[in-house]
């Protein structure tokens, strides 16, 4: 399965990326089990997505959750809470 | 139910015309324009950059008002929100609602607001004095979209 990932604003600077395609292993099929295994390439990306940390997340173009399924294909993007308006 | 997400600026009389064009059975347009402010958080604000998520700004944007639209009765919603380079007393974005009652133009103005400040995948980069920083969430924008 792969799937889009994208980083947006502070983030990704953070991180150094503005986005990648990965295959992630078959245990990761939710936006939150994906934080958990970007967290586990420690350095930088522990830091930025340690639970502590406010990220926000989408899939396919719509605001998400720990909770959401991803599946193959998909677009998930993290960045920190909106400040738009 | 006009949304656009662009770079230029918007003629905010222009806009309600067009809107309003022809609908005689409209009674109320409430409208919110907001601008950038030259101080933010104690420091001088000399430049800023919008940046946002092409492809899901437009949908975040229509979500937010096609709920308006179920919660109150309403004849149309218009929202134009900037990207990129702005300065200063530049306008950002324009929220648009109009209706038979003020009521819920009003209502519906501000509701579109409150959600779009922690739904809409923008963000905002500040440059000051002491260099370039990120425009941080406020809690009580979080506040403002939960109390409706």
């Amino acid at each position: 399965m792969s799937i889009k990932v994208l980083y947006f604003a502070g983030l990704r600077e953070a991180l150094g990326s503005s986005g990648e395609t990965i295959v992630p292993p078959s245990g990761v099929a939710t936006a939150g089990q994906l934080r958990g295994w970007l967290r586990e390439r420690g350095g930088v990306w522990a830091d930025q997505f340690a639970d502590g940390r406010a990220v926000r997340v989408s899939v396919d173009h719509q605001m998400a959750e720990a909770s959401t399924p991803i599946r193959a294909g998909a677009e998930v993007a993290f960045f920190p809470p909106v400040t738009g308006g | 139910m006009p949304i656009r997400v662009q770079r230029e600026d918007f003629d905010v009389g222009a806009e309600i015309a067009a809107l309003r064009a022809g609908n005689r059975r409209i009674g109320a347009i409430a409208s919110f324009v907001g601008t950038v402010r030259e101080l933010n958080e104690g420091q001088g604000v000399a430049a800023m950059t919008l940046e946002h998520h092409p492809g899901m700004t437009e949908r975040a944007l229509e979500a937010i008002c096609a709920q308006a639209r179920e919660r109150w009765d309403l004849y149309d919603v218009l929202v134009i929100h900037r990207y990129g380079p702005l300065e200063p007393g530049d306008q950002i974005v324009l929220v648009v609602v109009a209706s038979a009652h003020r009521g819920e133009a009003f209502a519906a103005c501000e509701f579109v607001m409150d959600y779009l400040k922690t739904q809409a995948p923008f963000w905002k980069k500040e440059r000051t004095g002491q260099g370039e920083r990120w425009v941080e969430a406020r809690a009580s924008d979080d506040e403002a979209a939960s109390r409706w």
